[in-house]
Formats: structure tokens, C-alpha cells, sequence
């Protein structure tokens, strides 16, 4: 495997600034702004769905009513007014492209400028992608391969065509509507999404990945994305988002469930790249995500996040650990620049005997943003010899940034063992004048030093994915130590 | 390939170098001693180019160019190196990934192609073993765990890498163990050519058993006071640094 040097990084660093900043010209069909029973109904019915799915939303968007946004993040921001949101926007196309070559070459132009090319990967035999724009997804690739295994990977309107009553079963078990204000929300108005089926004692031989974009002006957007592997099976999923550059606030409140059966492994990975807002702090995606996955005995669910977008980030991708001697991780690298704020952890929930958890997070912050870990151990009465390690280390990069960690450790079982460490320390003017003395450049050097430091994290991507977080944390770093 | 004339520098608003001057050619060993508070550490520090010195008077060329006036790494690009009292731990950086970018960054800086992962390797193997630094050691992260005496060998062993013209040793002695003095002062022996020079600056003379200097300094006070060759290092060893002191008062 060729080793990615600090050089070839350099090269790739040609432009600076956020560079998915674009907006792709397609047609777009919306729906009219506002939210309430009618435009759901009116989703639903652009999605065609079954008569239980609208049931579903409806019941959802009356608890969510009921219902007050959290607040108690550390995070400060302007509250979204979910009536001036746009809840449908599609490129207008009449079906889903079977071939690649009915894509829309606007289109197409839009995935090689986000790095994805699917025909690209057609050949290259790497990674599947599920490509949602907007509130659909646009093309999925690998698809035929994949069935040949048995395995299911679509997009979540097509699974809930073809596969009702996999999706009935499982959709809102994990993250049942009445869990938090946007997993209600979403459960409501959610448009699209991926779905993922891997059959017992697979192993997905390839990455499945799906990548998400806003694209529209004035819209949120809610995915799903569902994922079962059932017992025995492995599979290794990516997601990356980018948005265009806007000087609005983009809501985006999505909902992953993750269901590992007995024996089944799911590594999660995400390079969360959403427009961060300019250097003034205005504009940007709001990133108001619930991620939660079950693992049934034995079974293994590992998340990884690479998070430099967004201009409010409120996410804790969590594992309950249901069965016995099952094994949740949960590996993050969260990097705040300018006015960014992220509130971003995990919860790990201890149910079974001999449970074990890992949780590694590392926390960067630059320029005034604002970077808090937040993270919840919970071991219960029936757990157990259950045991968690946690990292919490964060960075400084100037003197006006804030870091911030929060643990929550709640134990019920005196046979677990708990261990926490936590580190905060400054970029050290030290290690810089060390590597300039070397004759590395200060720029150099700062992407030297972090990656450095989130290498255990890093290292838990895919090899593609790495190369990118790697670029990824060089650009939001970009001359930022003060 | 250096000269230093009249330098004058503050910290903090101290003045810390008060008048220095210095000219090293090319194929000399210079040492620099002197009591601590001397002044010793901050030379190397200016030299190195760091922010916190505020530079009064004086002026330094280095191969033709001003130096005051680059950067920490156009100097080092010139081919300065500062092998560090207290080298820098860079967690999960490993020292290879360190050395390819900087021996590409000082490539890239004189317009040369970077160097080929083969190359590379090849000078790694062939370097290590002038400071018997354990090929292991040079894939985990620079300085990171190292003990004492494999930090200074490292450091040695990044000179050997970088081939600079000028090396400037600061306290390289310092917290090192017999075994691991020897092994530091045959790297930095076997790596004297006549087109490089060094500065060796130290507190004790029995690194000057190993390094033979052509010079040595005493530094005192912000000034060189005296100069001699190494008989000086030796009258120094046996009387220490007081009659010095008080020959400069009088003087």
C-alpha cells in the first residue's frame, strides 16, 4: 500500500478555501415551504408509499409537536424556523437511472467535482455508492454485484418499495420517533436515504458508501439510512456530505440505525465535510443527527467520524450493547475553525454480560470556534465483567477557541471495570519550530502535527477515506494557529 | 560559512547576548563553553531563528546570506541544522514521515524533485548505523517514548540525514551516558567533511574527549571572553569557570 506523504497532501491543498462551495444547475422539483399534516401527506405521496409509512410520519410529526428543541448542548445558535424550510427538493429526473450512462451530465459533473466517480469505481471494483442529492438519491452503483450476494443496497425510497417488510420490521426500532426532537422530525418529513441488507454469514466484499449533498437553496434535509447485517455477516459502510456554500442555515437532521445480529460485524465510517459558514460565522449546515446502532451477541459495531463541516454540529453516534460479549467503538476526530461549534461523543450502553467499549476522541479546535466531546457510559445492573476505555484528548490551536468534555459515567455493576483519560494541551510552539527547523513550512508542519495526533482514529478508515480526512483536516486548518 | 559580528539580543526585554562575535570556515569544529546563564543556549536558539529574541544589534551571514533576515526554514533550507537540548516529541508522526517531508521541503525549496521512496530507504539503512540507532526506532513517532540517549542519537541521526553545512550542537551531552556520549560524538565525527563545519556548544569538557574541537570559546556574559584550542577546555575542566569571571572583570 503506497504511503501518502505530507507532499502529495500539499499538492492536493491547491485550493484552500471550502471547495464543494458550488451549486450544481439541475431542475429542481420542491414542494412549498412549510411544515404541517398536508405536506407531509404530499411527500408521502411523491415517495408513494404505503398506507403504514404515512401513518408512521404522521404520528411522528404529532409527537414531534409536542416536543421542544434540546437545549442543553453547548452550542449557541439561531433556531431554525422549520416553517420557512423546504421538506422536498429533487432534481428533476422522471426514474432512477438504471445505466450510467442515462445520468445527467450536469450531474455527472457534479460527483468528479465532489471526487466521486462512479464510473470511475464501475471499473476499480472498490466501493459502491448510493449518491443522494437533495432529498433522493440519484444513482446507486454495484447494485447487480451485490445482489448476486444476496445483498440489499438502495436507496431507502426504493427499499420501502421492493422490500416493505425488511424496512417495516426494522425502521425505528433503533431510533424509535419519540427518542429526541430531530429524530421525530426526521421520522416525519424524511425524504430519502440508504438501506443496507447484508444476509446471514456474508461478508460485503466491498465498501458500500453513500454520499450525500445538499444541493438546493432553502431546503433541510432528513435521510435515513438503515443498515441490518444479519448474523454472521460484515460490512463496512462510508458516508460523506458536502453542501454548496450559502449564506443561510441549512438544517440537515438525519437518522442512521444500525442493527448487528448475533455475530455480525458493522464498521461505520463518516467524513462529515458540510459547509462550515464563512470566516464571520454566517451561513453554514446545521448538523442535528441521531446515530444508534444494536448489537445482538457476540456482534461488533465500530463508527468512525472525521468531522470538519457544519456550522453547528449536535451528534453521538451510540451503541446499545444488547447481547452478551458484544463490542461497540466508537473512533472521532471533530475540528472546529473560525465560528464553528460542535457538541459531538457517544453514548455507550452496557445491557449485556462482558460488554466492551471503546471510545476514542479527538477534539481540534481553531480560530473562536467552540468543541465539546460529550459522552455517556452506561453500564447496567445485568452487565456483567463489562468494561469501557475512554480517550477524550483535545487541541488548541489558539488562545480563543474553547474545548470542552463532558463524560457521564453511570454504573450499576461493581464487576465492571471503567477507565477514563483525558487529555488538553495547546499546539505546541515547540513541536512547530522543531519541524521548521527542519526546514518544514508552518502550514506543513500543522498538518504533520494533527494528523499525527488523530492517527489512531485515522487509522480506523478505509485507505481512500483516510487520504481524504487527511486533506480534509490540512484545509480546515488552514493558518490557524494563533 | 558563518560569521557573527557585534550580535545583541533580548528576551523579555533582557539583554541576553551583549556584543557576540564569531566566524566559523568550512572543516571546523568550534566549541562553545561557558557558565550557565551565559548565554550558550540562546546563540543556538537565534541562530535556529526563533521569535521570542529580540535582535538589538549586530549582524550574521550565513553562506552569502543575511541571515536575520529568513525564516527558521529557509535557514534550515541554507543547510542549518540545530540538533535540540531537549528534542520534541510529535506523537504519531513517525521519524520517517518526518525526514521524507523534510528532506523534500528543502528539495522542493531548491527546486529539486523529491526524493524516491527507494532512495530514501536506502539512506535511512546506511545513516541509522553511523548513531546504532535501531531501524526500529525510525519508524515509531519522532522522540515519542525514546529515552534520553536515543533522543540525542536521534537527533544525530536527522543531521545525518539532512547533511547540513552547518551544525550547531546545543548541550548534546547533556543527560547522556558514556556508551551513548561515545556513540554521538563518532556520529558527529564520522559526518566532518571539509565543506561543513560545527558548533558544539556544552557545559563540560568531556565531550571534547570525543569531538576535538579546532576552537574553543568562552562564552560569558553574552561576549566571548576568550578563545583558545582545546588545551582551553581542559585548563577550563580543572579550574572551572570562576577565574575566567573574575579575568573579565578586570579586564
Amino acid at each position: 500500500m503506497g504511503q501518502y506523504t505530507e507532499n502529495e497532501l500539499a499538492k492536493d491543498l491547491e485550493n484552500q478555501d471550502y471547495k464543494f462551495g458550488f451549486v450544481t444547475d439541475v431542475e429542481t422539483e420542491t414542494i412549498p415551504v412549510g411544515l404541517n399534516e398536508d405536506i407531509i401527506r404530499l411527500i408521502s405521496s411523491k415517495k408513494e408509499e404505503p398506507e403504514w409509512l404515512l401513518e408512521y410520519r404522521l404520528n411522528a410529526f404529532k409527537t414531534w409537536l409536542t416536543m421542544s428543541e434540546p437545549n442543553w448542548a453547548h452550542v449557541r445558535y439561531k433556531k431554525p424556523e422549520f416553517e420557512k424550510i423546504t421538506y422536498y427538493a429533487a432534481p428533476k429526473q422522471t426514474k432512477k437511472y438504471e445505466s450510467w450512462d442515462d445520468v445527467d451530465p450536469e450531474m455527472k459533473e457534479t460527483m468528479a467535482k465532489l471526487g466521486i466517480s462512479l464510473e470511475e469505481q464501475k471499473r476499480l471494483t472498490g466501493v459502491a455508492v448510493d449518491f443522494v442529492m437533495d432529498s433522493v438519491s440519484v444513482a446507486t452503483s454495484f447494485k447487480s454485484k451485490l445482489k448476486e450476494l444476496g445483498i440489499i443496497f438502495c436507496s431507502f425510497s426504493e427499499a420501502v418499495q421492493e422490500y416493505p417488510e425488511l424496512v417495516r420490521e426494522h425502521m425505528g426500532t433503533i431510533v424509535p420517533h419519540t427518542d429526541n426532537f430531530y429524530a421525530a422530525l426526521n421520522a416525519a418529513v424524511f425524504t430519502d436515504g440508504s438501506f443496507c441488507y447484508i444476509p446471514k454469514g456474508v461478508r460485503c466484499p466491498m465498501e458500500l458508501s453513500t454520499y450525500f449533498r445538499i444541493n438546493a437553496g432553502g431546503t433541510g434535509q432528513f435521510e435515513r439510512t438503515l443498515v441490518v447485517a444479519d448474523e454472521g455477516s460484515y460490512v463496512s459502510y462510508l458516508e460523506g456530505c458536502t453542501a454548496p456554500q450559502r449564506d443561510e442555515n441549512q438544517l440537515h437532521a438525519a437518522v442512521v440505525e444500525l442493527k448487528a445480529l448475533k455475530d455480525a460485524e458493522i464498521k461505520y465510517s463518516t467524513v462529515q465535510n458540510w459547509y462550515p459558514g464563512d470566516k464571520n460565522g454566517v451561513g453554514g449546515v446545521f448538523n442535528f443527527v441521531t446515530k444508534r446502532g444494536l448489537c445482538e451477541a457476540n456482534a461488533k459495531i465500530s463508527w468512525t467520524q472525521v468531522e470538519t463541516g457544519s456550522a453547528v454540529t449536535w451528534k453521538y453516534p451510540s451503541c446499545i450493547l444488547k447481547g452478551d460479549h458484544s463490542v461497540g467503538e466508537f473512533y472521532s476526530v471533530a475540528v472546529t475553525n473560525n465560528h464553528q461549534q460542535a457538541d459531538t461523543g457517544t453514548k455507550m450502553i452496557h445491557l449485556g454480560k462482558h460488554t466492551k467499549s471503546t471510545i476514542i476522541s479527538k477534539g481540534i479546535s481553531a480560530g473562536d470556534s467552540q468543541n465539546s466531546y460529550r459522552g455517556l457510559v452506561q453500564i447496567h445492573k445485568n452487565a456483567h465483567k463489562s468494561r469501557n476505555f475512554s480517550q477524550c484528548d483535545s487541541l488548541l490551536m489558539t488562545d480563543h477557541c474553547g474545548a470542552h468534555t463532558f463524560p457521564y459515567i453511570e454504573c450499576q455493576n461493581p464487576s465492571a471495570q471503567i477507565e477514563h483519560e483525558a487529555t488538553t494541551s495547546k499546539i505546541g510552539e515547540d513541536q512547530l519550530f522543531y519541524c521548521k527547523q527542519r526546514g518544514i513550512s508552518e502550514e506543513k508542519a500543522i498538518s504533520l502535527i494533527v494528523n499525527g495526533y488523530c492517527k489512531e482514529v485515522l487509522n480506523q478508515l478505509p485507505m481512500e477515506f483516510a487520504v481524504e480526512a487527511q486533506k480534509l483536516l490540512a484545509i480546515s486548518l488552514e493558518g490557524s494557529v494563533g | 560559512m558563518i560569521e557573527i559580528k557585534n550580535l545583541h539580543a533580548n528576551i523579555e526585554g533582557k539583554e541576553i547576548l551583549k556584543g557576540l562575535t564569531l566566524t566559523v570556515n568550512a572543516g571546523e569544529v568550534h566549541a562553545i563553553m561557558g557558565p550557565n546563564g551565559a548565554g550558550k543556549s540562546t546563540l543556538a536558539s537565534i541562530l535556529a531563528g526563533r521569535e521570542e529574541y529580540e535582535i538589538t544589534k549586530g549582524e550574521v551571514t550565513f553562506e552569502g546570506a543575511d541571515l536575520l533576515e529568513l525564516s527558521t526554514e529557509e535557514r534550515a533550507h541554507l543547510g542549518l541544522f540545530l540538533a535540540f537540548q531537549y528534542p520534541v516529541e510529535i506523537p504519531g508522526v513517525s521519524n520517517v514521515n518526518f525526514l521524507r517531508t523534510a528532506i523534500n521541503e528543502t528539495r522542493d525549496a531548491k527546486g529539486e524533485d523529491p526524493i524516491s521512496a527507494k532512495e530514501f530507504m536506502a539512506m535511512v539503512r546506511e545513516k541509522s548505523k553511523i548513531v546504532e540507532l535501531d531501524s526500529k526506532l525510525a519508524s515509531r513517532s519522532v522522540n515519542e517514548g525514546f529515552s534520553g540517549g536515543e533522543k540525542k542519537r536521534n537527533e544525530i541521526f536527522q543531521m545525518a540525514m539532512l547533511n547540513p553545512k552547518l551544525a550547531v550542537l546545543d548541550e548534546t551531552d547533556s543527560g547522556l551516558d558514556i556508551d551513548a556520549l561515545r556513540i554521538v560524538a563518532k556520529g558527529v565525527n564520522t559526518l566532518k567533511s571539509a565543506d561543513n563545519a560545527s558548533i558544539v556548544i556544552t557545559h563540560y569538557q568531556r565531550l571534547l574527549d570525543y569531538i576535538v574541537p579546532d576552537f574553543v570559546h568562552v562564552l560569558h556574559d553574552g561576549k566571548i571572553v576568550k578563545t583558545g584550542n582545546k588545551d582551553l577546555a581542559l585548563e577550563l575542566e580543572e579550574k572551572g569557570y570562576d577565574w575566567i569571571k573574575e579575568e573579565t572583570q578586570v579586564g
